[in-house]
């Protein structure tokens, strides 16, 4: 019921709101800090990043620019020249080390619409609605591909919320807030966690960047999991989960490696027993099949070369 | 139980086939919408070196890098509900015309070569042309010394010229008709923007809206001879054209 209800609550007890909510709020600072950065040229005047997420210049030296995009337009039947190529090989080994949909959680604009639309629609008690298998997005990133090659045009641009509604906030939204509305809507209403966890062909393109990514979150106490449900609850692709924090008797190592997981590290915050943390992939031993002396060796090599050097 | 299995199998097919076909729908309704998105009114205009449309459509990533490098503020990306292609940008000659910078900074800015970075001389951008649209207000038509787009084209003397005609109204004066030439149009826009007219008689459009193309195996017989020096058509008799008789 509490897992229901209200996810988190015991780890808000054991840490306080602020270390039970660490994660998120960092996310969402990641998030308003890079939209910050490309709003400082437009609002102040301070020109440190020009462009939108689909390709930029910072400091007039560095380019960034979405792979996604530029393979669509690949596609199309246009090799991209210049700054924009070393842009999107400079995107995708970032994306490759610390996982493809770090962008998802971290960078996307959508992501903040979809996790309120989801937070609303667990404080109204609605069922998840429709759900679409976790794959169509994949099948749909086929299917923006191929449309860019049958019509020359880089097709999901023209419907792209994510890319409408940066570009939007940056540029001028124009009836962009329709469409921001209507993903919230369809999260809302339609599909739990809908637009995110099943149709979004860009976060299907970045999970596959990242499938071999270095940063994972890792379920390394899992033998202290309680199985209050909490991390469920809170997840947006619990599928990626299970495999690691109950996939012990079947031999499977600790890691979520799953491309789905998008490292949003809510599963870190909620968590009253500390199961989870960030860390590499590798070393995906099965910490809780060993005695508990060596367990806490393990971890503590484990982390030793982690993510806090 | 081989039954079960045939079960799971026909479960995965039509699973799969339910997502295939839905996925397939909503491709087929994007190409639809990206094909109808290619029509572009004639007054959006594109950057200088810009790709023809289909092409442009293909390599703009609608980062509005052009946008922002544009010391005018000429340049707009276009948002949803506008007639131009989400994203991509353009600019309206009424409203602000290309000034023609010599740096370009617009096609320096590209990262991906939407607008050509083959462009260097700002003179060989082919933006659109202008055509002097409507016969009946221009004031140079009605006889008067108007002139202002004449005057105002940054490639004076080449892109718009005068011509002089004779004025029928009042038999004895001339008109002097801007006339465009599209070999030295850049399509900035100038010319439209400084009409005076409430709606502008001279009007910059796509070049393949506005220009007509020769047959390609046409063959203009003053030039041909000119190349060749002679007549084509070897002992071919000129007769002298009979003139009108003029009474004294």
């Amino acid at each position: 019921m509490s897992a229901q209800r209200n996810p988190g609550a015991a780890a808000v007890e054991r840490y306080g709101w602020p270390r039970a909510h660490r994660w998120l709020l960092m996310r969402r600072a990641s998030q308003l800090l890079i939209l910050g950065l490309f709003l400082l040229g437009p609002v102040a005047g301070v020109w440190l990043v020009k462009g939108n997420l689909a390709s930029s210049l910072t400091l007039d030296w560095l380019p960034l620019s979405d792979p996604y995009v530029l393979v669509q337009s690949l596609f199309a039947g246009h090799v991209a020249a210049g700054t924009a190529l070393l842009g999107a090989l400079i995107v995708l080994a970032v994306y490759a080390a610390v996982g493809g949909r770090v962008y998802c959680a971290w960078v996307c604009p959508v992501n903040a619409v979809t996790d309120g639309a989801h937070w609303l629609r667990s404080r109204l008690g609605l069922q998840k609605g429709w759900q679409p298998k976790r794959n169509t997005r994949l099948w749909l990133l086929g299917a923006t591909l191929a449309v860019s090659l049958a019509t020359g045009t880089i097709a999901w641009e023209f419907v792209n919320p994510v890319s409408m509604v940066f570009r939007g906030l940056v540029f001028g939204m124009g009836l962009a807030w329709a469409v921001v509305a209507a993903v919230f809507l369809f999260d809302l209403v339609v599909s739990r966690r809908g637009w995110c966890g099943h149709i979004c062909p860009v976060g299907a393109f970045y999970g596959l960047v990242g499938s071999a990514s270095l940063l994972r979150v890792r379920a390394d106490r899992r033998a202290a999991c309680d199985d209050c449900m909490d991390c469920f609850a809170v997840c947006p692709e619990p599928q990626v989960l299970t495999p690691a924090l109950k996939g012990a008797r079947h031999g499977r190592g600790p890691v979520i490696l799953s491309p789905d997981c998008s490292n949003c590290g809510r599963c870190i915050d909620v968590c009253s027993q500390e199961v989870f943390r960030f860390g590499t992939r590798f070393d995906n031993r099965t910490w809780s099949d060993l005695p508990e002396p060596e367990q806490r060796k393990g971890r503590n090599a484990a982390s030793a070369p982690g993510v806090g050097t | 139980m081989p039954d079960q299995k045939s079960v799971n199998r026909r479960r995965f097919l039509a699973g799969t086939a339910r997502t295939a076909c839905g996925v397939g729908l909503a491709g087929l309704l994007l190409a639809l919408y990206a094909g109808s998105a290619r029509s572009r009114p004639a007054t959006a205009l594109r950057a200088p070196g810009a790709l023809p449309e289909d092409a442009f459509l293909g390599a703009c990533v609608r980062c509005g890098l052009c946008v922002r490098d544009c010391p005018y503020d000429t340049l707009r990306l276009a948002t949803l509900g506008e007639p131009v292609a989400l994203g991509t940008p353009y600019f309206v000659a009424r409203e602000v015309p290309c000034e023609m910078c010599e740096d370009i900074p617009c096609v320096k800015a590209c990262p991906t070569g939407a607008l050509d970075p083959g462009l260097t001389d700002i003179d060989d951008a082919r933006m659109g042309v202008a055509v002097l649209v409507d016969h009946e207000t221009c004031l140079n038509y009605l006889g008067l010394r108007c002139d202002v787009c004449y005057r105002v084209c940054p490639v004076f003397g080449k892109a718009i010229t005068l011509e002089r005609l004779h004025n029928p109204r009042t038999g004895r004066h001339a008109l002097f008709i801007p006339t465009v030439h599209s070999d030295h149009c850049t399509g900035c826009g100038k010319c439209e923007r400084s009409c005076v007219l409430e709606e502008a008689a001279i009007k910059v459009l796509p070049r393949k809206v506005a220009l007509g193309e020769l047959g390609h195996h046409y063959q203009l017989g003053w030039e041909e001879k000119a190349k060749r020096g002679e007549s084509l058509v070897p002992g071919l008799i000129d007769l002298p054209d009979r003139l009108p008789e003029v009474r004294p």
